[in-house]
């Protein structure tokens, strides 16, 4: 779908909360904007985005118009176990994008 | 015709031909959310419980210069236990075309009760964030802001 820039610590203590940033390159077209012909332009959000860490959901968002195009985020998560964290976007186009970081816990 | 022939500057034509053209601005700007359909939207999200003030922080600047991208960040006093934790962080706004910005759903893995994002504004409006907690509580906490430059202009 696009770029994305995620954000997570290569290492981290066991039980340290960690902080996590996701951005992605999207239009975030809110469906409200005419173009230069006057007509409306089709509405292409990015619905839903899910973070999981090793296949367990620990924080996701409904995104709706009035998030900022390439949308970002950042949140925080509890350091439990090395592996991965994955994070997913989907968009009104049915598109959708996964990418991975690794994480070791010590 | 000449305005120097007519120093009272306007026909009553005119007038009304002006105050049609001004009102046809007015009616094709698109539908608009107001204070009273951002309420249905808290209601819809709260179902009818109390919203109380207070355990939450809206973040956001009071004067913005470009309304296509406002850092906001919330967070929510809150232990993160599995026992008592954030379920979810609602946003909501007045003037936007929709009354909802976005709904973040937190674990109790997530440690602190913390979220950033970038929105968008259509207008100076209020913001509100409501936090839903483990036992089904309401929270929230309100922000003025003026927007200078709103989102939704550029078209």
């Amino acid at each position: 779908m696009a770029r994305a820039l995620i954000n997570v610590p290569a290492t981290a203590k066991r039980g340290a909360v960690i902080e996590i940033k996701a951005l992605i390159s999207h239009p975030m077209e809110t469906g409200y904007r005419t173009g230069v012909d006057g007509a409306l332009i089709p509405r292409d959000i990015i619905k839903r985005f899910i973070c999981t860490y090793n296949g367990e959901e620990i924080f996701s968002v409904d995104l709706f118009p009035a998030v900022a195009a390439n949308p970002f985020f950042a949140f925080t998560t509890i350091a439990t176990e090395s592996g991965l964290i994955a994070f997913r976007w989907f968009d009104d186009k049915g598109r959708a994008q996964l990418e991975t970081a690794k994480i070791t816990v010590e | 015709m000449s305005r120097g022939a007519k120093p009272m500057g306007a026909t009553r034509r005119e007038v009304l031909a002006a105050g049609a053209g001004a009102f046809s601005l007015i009616i094709a700007r698109p539908a608009s959310a107001t204070p009273e359909s951002m309420a249905e939207a808290i209601k819809a999200f709260v179902g009818g419980a109390e919203v109380r003030k207070g355990k939450v922080a809206l973040e956001i600047p009071p004067l913005v210069e470009n309304g296509n991208s406002v850092p906001l960040k919330v967070s929510v006093e809150s232990p993160m236990t599995p026992q008592d934790y954030v379920k979810t962080i609602a946003i909501f706004n007045e003037r936007n075309p929709q009354p909802n910005v976005a709904n973040f759903h937190l674990t109790p893995r997530a440690g602190r009760a913390e979220v950033s994002t970038r929105i968008r504004l259509g207008d100076s409006q209020n913001i509100i964030a409501i936090a839903q907690l483990s036992d089904d509580t309401f929270w929230s906490d309100t922000a003025e802001l003026i927007v200078t430059l709103p989102a939704c202009v550029e078209s």
